[in-house]
């Protein structure tokens, strides 16, 4: 019997803070350095450079962008609706960086002899605060198009939140395969059951059905229709500009990370390493870096390679594929593991 | 028959037959990791960008870049006579000549006249190069300078002591054979 909220920390509230706050600064210490590498990467990926000019190697790149979107006007169109403009994105912002809480950089460590958990939080329900925060972010959007009194931004928050609706769906269900094969809900409690076999091998289906459907969730391309900037200039935030934006753009990288993490953690072994060798502790973020920043390489490779899919094929591939295939997979494997497990 | 009869000039298409799901499935997956390939061998090929002010490219022997009038080598007597025939050939009407008399005190060109103003507008200037075909003694060419931008359009009126002067080598010569 699996008690539903059974917080599993021990570390006392100043551990807390501290934990909290090296997780969300790194992480927005980390999203420029990840915005300018998307943007070197995908240069190398079409045969240019990329930005090359502002700093070493264009490094300080982000740095002069920030200062160019804080210093811009606060404009907002005359149709908008104030306060929801100047909430949306922060909701947006806020449950991007929310979901990163869970992830698990690493074992629970002996820190000055005090033992902390690498993670932010170990909760017993796992995904669901990733899906309820995920839940959230659909007002950032929603409120976003709507708020900005646009034509176009309404019509990208429609699509988005058509799109994010109907992917969560399968991403969900691609999850809960591996939930049954780990017996539990918890992050670190699915990493401990990957020591013998990471589930990228028995849950392969369940990791293929995971990144497709983390690609729209995260509205990346092939399956950025909400801001398809062909046809809607720049979907549901159109009409931001300086800081606002900032918090959008942030909070799709935020989702990409996010998104990596859970890949890296459910299918890729989080920080276990092939063979299992014995390390020393700190190694543990590192590897789960490192196998973050190979996820997120790979979708920029894919961004780079696909091109943006029609409305129409992102709903059937979406109900008419993905969907029944992510039901399949989990009967599978609900049959297997009942079958072995009984 | 109906009352419209196309006759011969029906067209039958013929389409490949369609693909069972599974198929095209396969199909689609397939040809996503052919395009992963596809756009990773970009990153193996390298950038193919040239970084402009850094490096140039070289132009082509026969470039029509900025103007160059030219003197001969051995008098150090300027080749154009004024005659206005580039003038009249250019189709932007940029170019400017008024002539005057050479006199024993000052000769000025090989001719019996020479150009006293001699003017291109750069910033009307086509670079066709009919000036150059039209210049019965080769006073004029085409150099090869295509870094032309300045701040005022006056600036770009070049007179005839800046086209004789000895243009700075701002863009390289493509080597034979590149």
């Amino acid at each position: 019997m699996i008690a539903l909220a059974n917080v599993n920390y021990y570390e006392v509230w100043w551990v807390q803070i501290i934990k909290a706050l090296v997780i969300f600064a790194g992480v927005f210490a980390v999203l420029p350095i990840l915005i300018v590498y998307e943007r070197k990467l995908l240069g190398r990926f079409q045969g240019r450079y990329g930005p090359n000019r502002v700093g070493l190697f264009g490094l300080l790149q982000p740095l002069a962008e920030i200062v160019k979107f804080a210093t811009k006007e606060p404009f907002r169109p005359a149709t908008s609706v104030g306060f929801l403009f100047r909430l949306a994105p922060m909701i947006s912002i806020l449950t991007a960086v929310s979901a990163l809480a869970i992830i698990p950089f690493g074992n629970v460590q002996h820190i000055f002899g005090r033992p902390v958990g690498l993670y932010g939080i170990d909760v017993s329900v796992g995904f669901l605060y990733v899906f309820a925060f995920a839940g959230i972010a659909f007002y950032g959007v929603m409120l976003g198009g709507w708020a900005s009194g646009s034509k176009y931004s309404f019509l990208g928050a429609m699509r988005g939140a058509a799109q994010l609706i109907s992917y969560e769906v399968s991403q969900g269900l691609a999850l809960v395969g591996v939930v049954i094969q780990a017996q539990t809900l918890s992050l670190t409690g699915i990493v401990r059951g990957e020591v013998g076999l990471w589930y990228v091998i028995p849950q392969l289906v369940g990791f293929l059905i995971f990144m497709v459907a983390s690609f729209a969730e995260t509205n990346r391309a092939p399956f950025d229709l909400m801001e398809a900037d062909a046809e809607l200039v720049q979907g549901y935030f159109t009409e931001y500009g300086g800081t606002g934006w900032v918090a959008y753009m942030f909070a799709e990288y935020a989702n990409m990370i996010t998104v990596s993490a859970i890949a890296t953690t459910v299918f890729l072994g989080g920080w276990l390493i092939p063979g299992n060798p014995h390390v020393p502790g700190w190694v543990d973020p590192i590897v789960v870096i490192v196998k973050m920043f190979l996820v997120f390489t790979f979708f920029i490779w894919v961004r780079a390679t696909l091109p943006r899919l029609r409305y129409d094929q992102l709903m059937s591939f979406g109900w008419k594929i993905l969907l029944p295939l992510a039901t399949l997979n989990l009967l599978i494997t609900a049959i297997v593991v009942g079958v072995t497990h009984a | 028959m109906s009352p419209y009869d196309p006759g011969a000039d029906v067209i039958e298409v013929v389409r490949e037959p369609s693909l069972s799901p599974a198929a095209s499935a396969y199909r689609a997956f397939g040809e996503t990791l052919r395009g992963l390939k596809t756009t990773f061998a970009r990153i193996v090929e390298g950038p193919v960008t040239i970084q402009y002010p850094e490096e140039k490219t070289p132009v082509y022997p026969r470039f029509r870049g900025r103007h160059k009038l030219h003197r001969f080598e051995d008098t150090g007597l300027e080749k154009c006579v004024g005659c206005s025939l580039c003038a009249a050939a250019c189709p932007a009407d940029c170019i400017r000549v008024v002539a005057a008399e050479n006199t024993p005190e000052n000769r000025v060109s090989a001719g019996e006249r020479y150009a006293a103003v001699y003017e291109i507008n750069l910033s009307r200037c086509i670079f066709c190069g009919y000036c150059e075909i039209a210049c019965p003694f080769d006073a004029i060419t085409m150099g090869h300078d295509y870094e032309l931008s300045d701040y005022t359009r006056s600036d770009l009126i070049f007179t005839k002591e800046m086209l004789l002067a000895e243009p700075i080598e701002r863009t390289p010569l493509r080597a034979e054979g590149e």
